[in-house]
């Protein structure tokens, strides 16, 4: 475990992980975004590769990849740009959530090699089930990264049992099943499903899919030790796009005042 | 050249197949498995099978000589398998059959389906209002446009069509939205995949439930033959659902089998449908193939006149049959299979579907190169009544540039 988890995981705040498309609407805002989500308060960020079939995500997210697809952006530069980030002064653990297909191609040990040296620490494929994610795993851990494990509301008792033991870097909870993407309502039983990941896991248990409010993720503050945002995050960015590309640093105001909108208020 | 190996216990064939899905179904494919493998033990089950197969949608499909088709070509003689005689007019209601079956006896209520050209959406929409079960259909917008003939058939038959707008707006994408939706609705809904494709156990299921082409197939030509095999067995390839079913029973025995791409305007251009001649290894809809991509692994967007072949991917099996050179795969293009497809249908009175008459447009070059006393099975997997506006639309795009 290197420094930037070690901070993450000892934090007694309820922990803030939000998620942003890479190369969208631009590199240079992604960074100036990245820096603000810090900011802001961010623990940790995830940070989206532009993908022609990204079958995990809802509309949202699907818009903001065409906007990155448009940019050019791919893994390999998503991966430079974490370099960047780095050198621009970002503390906080990031992690890469690709799709397999887009590793396969760049080639996973190619991947992890200039992961390990751009600043990464971790990596999310959400189509790549524990079931085959054995090669993946043995090549983070040499290579000091997380592969962050999703769990569902539909994964098996035994399984979660044993995805929340060898979690690294953090558990990620779904807290609804389908797609990425805002919601109103959360499944019942949710909290169970939390509880049962907590037993076993030793490093903190997040919940993401379809939070974006204050009310809602402070209904998890508790039952779980962070939250993720994506869908309400890139939407908000989709809404500010072309003051992004023209007139940063408004936009990037606007921005952190809607953060602090949706962020808890902390008790701790 | 043994494939009795395949798939592996993780739904492997070779390197290629597995499940390559987001966690939340990843408990569907396992109570789907189970409840496939035990259905096709259970004698009750495929005896249902077969009957419905017979009774609903009239098998077995007959084997047909092509007598002038042959003559008019010169050397080998060609059969043609009649897949499109079966209700509703390909072998789509085949699997469609078998994966509602499984659906009813897994006590699911619910079906949705993704369709390209709208044949397996209407199969799929014609077996959900047989057994009693609801049923939603996505399809690409462009899709949507181009048959509308097929929109209209699938809610004659009481399904709900899907407009998906996401991407491309054509098969990948509605096949990527049939995915979500899955994801979403997976505790009580049944995804009736149309193809030979899709993460394991659905290859394997495909194969299961078309291998009655096959089969039939065999017991046919020995029986006009004397118990002889066919020299060469030639079926079309999109998914590849048809062309595993034909070959299905074959692949173990000594018989040279091919399979079929789409060339659209060449593989040379960028208009093409050809995964197995042009594509890399990849990921798409959950299964690990070959499939057409940029460098950086960005899906594109294949090309064929043919609604049914332009698909990105290709089933694993297939992907691994090609690796294992027991199927050799040709690609023939858009301007051979009309060639083919009027050949045909002046020679024998069958109007084929675009689909198919790329495996006839193959057959003939084979046929020509192979002696008179030798025989070619050509899997005609679907008729072509869907294709007649297509069918227009060249002519008269044809007659224009004349």
């Amino acid at each position: 475990m290197n420094k930037r988890w070690e901070v993450f995981q000892h934090s007694s705040d309820y922990r803030f992980t939000p998620y942003i498309m890479a190369g969208d609407p631009c590199e240079e805002a992604t960074i100036e975004l990245s820096l603000a989500l810090e900011e802001c308060g961010a623990h940790a960020l995830e940070l989206g590769v532009p993908y022609s079939d990204p079958l995990a995500d809802g509309p949202v997210i699907q818009r903001a990849g065409m906007r990155g697809l448009a940019q050019n952006m791919n893994l390999e530069k998503t991966v430079k740009l974490v370099s960047k980030l780095r050198e621009r002064g970002l503390k906080i653990p990031v992690i890469i959530f690709t799709y397999y297909n887009l590793l396969l191609q760049l080639g996973e040990n190619r991947f992890l090699k200039l992961a390990e040296n751009s600043g990464v620490d971790g990596v999310l494929v959400p189509d790549l089930p524990y079931e085959e994610s054995g090669y993946l795993r043995k090549m983070c851990s040499e290579h000091n990264l997380a592969l962050v494990s999703l769990v569902s509301p539909t994964t098996r008792e035994e399984k979660l049992a044993r995805l929340s033991r060898e979690a690294e870097g953090f558990l990620y909870c779904i807290s609804s099943l389908g797609v990425t993407g805002i919601r109103s309502e959360f499944r019942a039983g949710l909290d169970d499903f939390l509880k049962a990941a907590k037993r076993n896991s030793r490093v903190p248990v997040l919940v993401g899919f379809g939070l974006s409010t204050r009310e809602q993720i402070q209904q998890f503050d508790g039952s779980s030790d962070g939250f993720i945002v994506g869908s309400a995050i890139v939407k908000k960015i989709e809404e500010l796009e072309s003051d992004l590309l023209t007139n940063r640093e408004e936009a990037i105001k606007t921005f952190k005042s809607y953060i602090e909108s949706l962020l808890p208020v902390y008790s701790r | 050249m043994t494939t009795a190996t395949v798939p592996d216990h993780r739904g492997r064939y070779g390197v290629f197949g597995g499940k390559y899905v987001p966690e939340t179904i990843m408990f569907a494919l396992e109570e789907l498995e189970t409840a496939f493998n035990e259905a096709i033990q259970d004698q009750e089950f495929n005896e249902l099978f077969q009957k419905e197969l017979a009774i609903y949608s009239g098998r077995p499909t007959p084997l047909t000589k092509a007598d002038r088709l042959s003559e008019s070509n010169g050397g080998a003689s060609i059969y043609l398998k009649r897949e499109d005689l079966n209700h509703t007019g390909a072998h789509k209601i085949n699997n469609a059959i078998g994966q509602a079956l499984l659906a009813v006896r897994m006590g699911k209520k619910k079906i949705i389906a993704e369709t390209g050209a709208g044949q397996h959406g209407v199969a799929a929409a014609t077996v959900a209002a047989k057994y009693g079960l609801s049923c939603k259909v996505y399809m690409g917008k462009e899709d949507i446009r181009r048959q509308a003939l097929n929109v209209f058939r699938m809610k004659l038959l009481g399904a709900e069509v899907i407009e998906v707008t996401s991407g491309s707006q054509t098969l990948k994408d509605a096949t990527n939205e049939a995915i979500r939706e899955w994801v979403a609705a997976v505790e009580d809904t049944f995804y009736l995949i149309g193809s030979a494709v899709g993460p394991y156990p659905y290859p394997k299921m495909v194969k299961q439930f078309q291998q009655v082409i096959g089969h039939e197939t065999e017991s046919q030509f020995k029986e006009i033959q004397q118990g002889k095999l066919p020299d060469a067995v030639v079926a079309c390839v999109g998914g590849g659902s048809n062309a595993i079913g034909m070959f299905a029973p074959f692949i173990e025995k000594d018989v040279p089998l091919y399979g079929i791409e789409a060339a659209g305007m060449g593989v040379e251009t960028a208009q093409h449908a050809a995964t197995l001649s042009k594509g890399s290894n990849g990921v798409i809809h959950g299964s690990l193939t070959k499939l057409l991509q940029t460098s950086e692994g960005q899906i594109t967007e294949p090309y064929s006149i043919s609604a049914g072949l332009d698909y990105p991917g290709i089933g694993p099996e297939h992907a691994y049959l090609h690796e294992t050179k027991r199927v050799t795969y040709e690609a023939v293009t858009d301007e051979e299979a009309l060639h083919a497809l009027k050949l045909l249908c002046e020679n024998e009175g069958i109007l084929c579907a675009l689909e198919s008459a790329h495996a006839v447009a193959y057959s003939l070059k084979l046929a020509k190169e192979m002696q008179k006393d030798q025989h070619v099975v050509v899997c005609l997997s679907g008729r072509g009544d869907k294709d007649v506006h297509t069918l227009m639309e060249f002519e008269e795009g044809g007659n224009e540039d004349e």
